[in-house]
C-alpha cells in the first residue's frame, strides 16, 4: 500500500476534511461526528476508517465508547510535501510584486 | 506574515492550481511577465527568447554562481491575451519530465490589487507528485553544493 498516495487521497474529499476539522478542535465518538453531518451514519464510518488507516485520526477506547483522537504530526507530514513548491512561487512572487511596486514611479 | 501564495494540489490528479493576490494593479503585475529584463530578475533565471504572442516561444536558462548552466527550459506560448491570460506549455530540457501545460490568468481585484491563478496539468499523477518534490530535492543539492564549495576551500 501506498501510504503517502492514501493521505493526499484521504484529505481530497470535502467530508473528511470537514471531520479533520471537527476532531481537531475536540477529540469525539463516532456518534458525535456523525450528528455534524446529513450524510448516512455508515458513509461517514467509512470515512474514519480511511483517515484512521491513513493514521490522520487515532482511536482510543474510553470506557464503552471509542473516541477518535487528530494525528497533527501526520497532517504535517502532508504540508512538508508541498511547502518547499509553495515557498519556491511565493518567493518568486514576492520579488515579482517588489519589483513592480518599484516600477510604478518609472511610467 | 499571511501565505499569500496558495498552492492546491487534490490527491491523485494530474493538474494543480497556485494562486496568488498581489498589492499591484493588473496591468504591473501582468506586465512583470511580459518584460524578459523583469522576469530574469524575479525568476531568477536568464531569458535567451520570449516571444508573447499567438504561437510565439519562450526558452530560459538558469546557472549556478559559478556560470555552470543547470537548467534550461522552454515552450511554446498557445495563447496571449494582454491583461487577461497567457497559455503555455513548460518543459525541462535534458530531463525525464515530460512537457507541462500551463493556463495563467490574471484578474483585476481592485484598482491596486490583481489576482494571478496558475492551472498546470502534467502528463500524468505521479509526474506532478515528482515536480511537487522537485524543490525539496534541488534544497538538498544546493546544500550539498554548498558543502562542498566549504570542504574544496579547506583543501
Amino acid at each position: 500500500m501506498n501510504l503517502r498516495r492514501d493521505v493526499f487521497q484521504a484529505i481530497a474529499d470535502p467530508t473528511r476534511r470537514a471531520i479533520l476539522l471537527l476532531v481537531a478542535a475536540q477529540s469525539m465518538t463516532a456518534g458525535a461526528i456523525a450528528s455534524n453531518f446529513d450524510t448516512a451514519r455508515p458513509t461517514v464510518s467509512k470515512h474514519l476508517q480511511i483517515l484512521t488507516e491513513c493514521e490522520l485520526l487515532s482511536q482510543e477506547q474510553n470506557g464503552r465508547e471509542i473516541y477518535y483522537h487528530f494525528n497533527p504530526q501526520k497532517m504535517k507530514e502532508i504540508a512538508d510535501f508541498i511547502e518547499p513548491f509553495r515557498n519556491m512561487w511565493d518567493d518568486r512572487f514576492n520579488k515579482l510584486e517588489t519589483i513592480m511596486k518599484n516600477y510604478k514611479p518609472k511610467q | 506574515m499571511e501565505r499569500k501564495t496558495k498552492v492546491h494540489a487534490e490527491a491523485g490528479k494530474q493538474e494543480l492550481f497556485i494562486t496568488r493576490e498581489f498589492d499591484l494593479p493588473l496591468e504591473l503585475l501582468f506586465k512583470g511577465y511580459v518584460e524578459p529584463e523583469i522576469v530574469e530578475q524575479w525568476m531568477g533565471t536568464k531569458v535567451l527568447k520570449l516571444e508573447n504572442k499567438k504561437h510565439g516561444s519562450w526558452q530560459f536558462e538558469t546557472a549556478d554562481a559559478q556560470g555552470n548552466v543547470v537548467l534550461r527550459s522552454n515552450g511554446v506560448i498557445h495563447e496571449f491575451v494582454p491583461n487577461q491570460k497567457i497559455t503555455r506549455t513548460f518543459e525541462m530540457e535534458h530531463t525525464p519530465f515530460p512537457v507541462q501545460l500551463e493556463f495563467l490568468e490574471f484578474e483585476k481585484l481592485t484598482d491596486d490589487t490583481s489576482k494571478l491563478t496558475m492551472h498546470i496539468v502534467y502528463k500524468s499523477g505521479a509526474f506532478r507528485d515528482q515536480m511537487l518534490k522537485l524543490p525539496f530535492a534541488q534544497g538538498i543539492n544546493m546544500a550539498h553544493n554548498r558543502l562542498q564549495t566549504i570542504l574544496d576551500k579547506l583543501k
